[in-house]
C-alpha cells in the first residue's frame, strides 16, 4: 500500500501487529438488533456480519441510527439510562447483549474513536499511559515503549516526541484525533469503532487520518461511520447502507464496497450513492 | 471591524447608548473607588501606629496588651492561621467528596434537593453556626479537654461553614469538564473511579483550587464564629485545645472602646487581614484564568 506523503510532513512508522489481509470471517455477528430510546425505536431489525481485518463503512443520512448502532457494539449505549438494546451481538462466542460480560475488558478489545477529538486535558504521555495503567500495565519501560509505538503507528511521534509532557490540548485538531486513535491502539484492541473520525477536521488533517485508517486494514477490524461517500469508497472493503423507514432507521443494503457503490441492488441505495436522495 | 468599534463614524451610538455608557461606567467606577477608599481609610487610620518604626512593635512585642502599649499581633495572626488551615484541611476533602458524590454517584432524585441544601447552608448566617458550635461542639470538646472553646472548636464550626462553598465550587468545576471525556474514558474500558481520579479531577484542578482559595479567604475573614467558640485568650496556640483569639475577633471585641494608638493598632490588624484576603482573591482569579474549561 502506498501512502500519499506529498501534502504533509508527517511520517508513519512501521505497523507490526497482525497480518495485513481482509478475510470474510465474521468478527462480530449482529442478529436482529433493535435500539430504542425511552420507548422510541430508532433502529430496527439490523442483521449483519462485521468481517475480521476488514474496514466496514456505515453510510446513510443523519438520524438513521448509525451512531447508535456503533455505540451498541461496545456496550457504550448502556451508559445512557433510557436506551434499550434488543437482539444479539455475538463476539467471540459471547452474546454481548445478553451474556454477563466484563464491559471493561470488552471495551479494551473493542476501541472507539469519536467524531470530535476528545483527548484528556492531561499531558500527551499521560493520555496514553492512563488507560494502560488502568488495565494493569505498570512497568515504566514497557509503558514508554508502548507510548512510542502507538505514537509512531499514527505518525505523531516525530511531531510530539519533544513535548510528550506538554498538554494534549495544545495539539491541532488533526493531531488530537490521531492522538485519540493512538490512545485506542495502545490497548491493542481487535476492533476499532470510528464515528465520523474526520468530519471535525480540515481537509489536510482529514487526509492524514484517512490514510491512517487505510493502514489499519488487516491489522484491525474497523467499523467506520462516515457521511463522506467518497471517503467510504476509498477506505472501506464493505459498506452498509442505513435508511429511515417510517421514522425508524434500518439496514437497507450490505455488501462489498464496490457492489454497494457500483451495482446496488436496492433503488434507495442507488439514489443515495448517486446523490439523488438523503 | 465595525462591530468592535461602535464609536466608528459609520456607526454612531444611538441616543440610548449615549446615556447607558456613562451611566454604567459611572457605577463601575463608583464601586472601584469605594473599595480603594476603604483601603485608603484603613491605611490612614493605621498610620499613627505604623510610622516612626512603630510597625515593628506589631511583630516584636511579646503580646497584645494595648493598655500598656504592647501591640504584638503575632499570637493572634498565628491563631487565625491555625484555625483557618485546620478548617480547610477538614473541609477540602469533605467538600470535594460531596461534589464527586452529587455529580457522579447520587441518584437523580437526590441531586436537586442536595444542591438546594448546600446553597442554603452556604447562605446561613454565621451567628447561627456560632450558636450551634457554642452549645453543641464546645461542650463535647470540654468533656475531653477543658475549657472547650479552642482552636479545634473554631476549626470544626468554620469547616462546616465553608463546606458548602467548597462543595459548590468543586461541583461547578466538575460540571465544567466536558462530558465527551466520560464517553472517551468509558470507551477505553476505564472504570468510573479511574475516570474520576485520572481524568475528571485533574481536569478540574484549577477550578477546584480556586474554590479552595475562595473558601480560605472566607474563613480568614469570618468573625462571629471564631469570636463565639475560639475562647478569645490572646496566646500563640500550642495545641488544638488551646483557647485563642483570632485577628478578626480582636477587632470586633475592642473597637468599641479603643482610642489613639490602640485604635490605630486595630486598624493595622484590619489592614493585614484585608491584604491577606486580597492576595488570596488575586491568586484565585489567576488560577481560574488558567482553567481551560471555565
Amino acid at each position: 500500500m502506498t501512502i500519499n506523503n506529498s501534502t504533509t510532513a508527517y511520517t508513519l512508522g512501521n505497523m507490526t501487529l497482525g497480518q495485513a489481509c481482509c478475510t470474510p470471517v465474521p468478527h462480530l455477528q449482529i442478529k436482529k438488533l433493535s435500539i430504542a430510546y425511552a420507548g422510541n425505536t430508532v433502529l430496527d431489525d439490523v442483521s449483519l456480519d462485521i468481517y475480521k481485518g476488514c474496514i466496514t463503512a456505515l453510510i446513510g443520512p443523519s438520524g438513521c441510527g448509525k451512531t447508535s448502532f456503533l455505540s451498541s457494539l461496545n456496550c457504550l449505549l448502556a451508559l445512557i439510562p433510557q436506551a434499550s438494546v434488543t437482539g444479539h451481538i455475538y463476539f467471540d462466542r459471547d452474546d454481548i447483549i445478553h451474556d454477563a460480560i466484563d464491559t471493561m475488558r470488552l471495551r479494551r478489545r473493542i476501541g472507539m474513536i469519536f467524531q470530535k477529538p476528545n483527548p484528556f486535558p492531561l499531558s500527551i504521555r499521560r493520555n496514553l499511559t492512563l488507560p494502560l495503567r488502568e488495565h494493569g500495565v505498570r512497568n515504566r519501560y514497557l509503558l514508554a515503549e508502548k507510548v512510542e509505538q502507538a505514537l509512531k503507528d499514527v505518525g505523531l511521534w516525530d511531531e510530539v516526541k519533544d513535548r510528550l509532557d506538554g498538554s494534549a490540548l495544545a495539539l491541532s485538531g488533526g493531531q488530537q484525533q490521531r492522538l485519540c486513535i493512538a490512545r485506542a491502539l495502545v490497548l491493542e484492541p481487535e476492533i476499532l469503532l470510528m464515528d465520523e473520525p474526520c468530519s471535525a477536521l480540515d481537509p489536510i488533517a482529514s487526509g492524514v487520518v484517512e490514510s491512517l485508517i487505510k493502514r489499519l486494514q488487516g491489522r484491525y477490524t474497523v467499523v467506520i461511520v462516515t457521511h463522506n461517500l467518497a471517503q467510504a469508497r476509498r477506505v472501506a472493503n464493505y459498506a452498509a447502507f442505513f435508511w429511515m423507514k417510517e421514522r425508524v432507521g434500518t439496514l437497507i443494503e450490505f455488501g462489498r464496497c464496490v457492489n454497494v457503490f457500483e451495482h446496488p441492488r436496492n433503488p434507495l441505495t442507488l439514489a443515495y450513492v448517486r446523490g439523488q436522495a438523503g | 471591524m465595525i462591530w468592535s468599534k461602535p464609536s466608528s463614524l459609520l456607526l454612531l451610538p444611538r441616543n440610548i447608548d449615549r446615556l447607558w455608557q456613562p451611566l454604567l461606567a459611572g457605577m463601575a467606577v463608583l464601586c472601584a473607588v469605594l473599595l480603594l477608599l476603604i483601603v485608603a481609610f484603613l491605611l490612614k487610620e493605621a498610620i499613627p501606629a505604623l510610622h516612626d518604626g512603630g510597625w515593628r512593635s506589631f511583630f516584636n512585642d511579646q503580646s497584645w496588651y494595648p493598655l500598656e502599649n504592647m501591640f504584638g499581633l503575632l499570637p493572634m495572626l498565628w491563631a487565625s492561621l491555625a484555625i483557618v488551615s485546620l478548617a480547610l484541611l477538614l473541609a477540602a476533602p469533605l467538600g470535594l467528596a460531596n461534589a464527586l458524590f452529587v455529580r457522579f454517584y447520587a441518584p437523580s432524585f437526590l441531586v436537586t434537593p442536595y444542591r438546594l441544601m448546600l446553597a442554603l447552608l452556604a447562605g446561613m448566617p454565621s451567628v447561627v453556626y456560632g450558636l450551634w458550635g457554642l452549645t453543641v461542639i464546645v461542650p463535647i470538646i470540654a468533656a475531653y479537654h477543658q475549657p472547650g472553646t479552642s482552636v479545634l472548636a473554631a476549626s470544626l464550626v468554620l469547616a462546616l461553614m465553608i463546606l458548602p462553598t467548597v462543595a459548590l465550587t468543586c461541583l461547578a468545576a466538575l460540571e465544567a469538564v466536558p462530558s465527551s471525556l466520560h464517553a472517551g474514558a468509558a470507551a477505553l474500558g476505564m472504570s468510573k473511579q479511574g475516570l474520576l481520579l485520572g481524568v475528571i479531577v485533574p481536569a478540574a484542578r484549577y477550578g477546584i483550587g480556586a474554590g479552595m482559595v475562595l473558601a480560605t479567604a472566607r474563613a480568614l475573614g469570618e468573625t462571629m464564629v471564631v469570636l463565639m467558640v475560639a475562647g478569645n485568650v490572646v496566646q500563640t496556640p500550642h495545641s488544638i485545645f488551646d483557647p485563642v483569639r483570632a485577628l478578626t475577633a480582636n477587632i470586633a471585641l475592642e473597637m468599641g472602646y479603643a482610642t489613639d494608638l490602640h485604635r490605630a493598632g486595630l486598624f493595622t490588624s484590619g489592614l493585614i487581614l484585608t491584604l491577606l484576603v486580597l492576595v488570596l482573591a488575586w491568586f484565585a482569579a489567576r488560577t481560574m484564568h488558567k482553567y481551560q474549561y471555565a
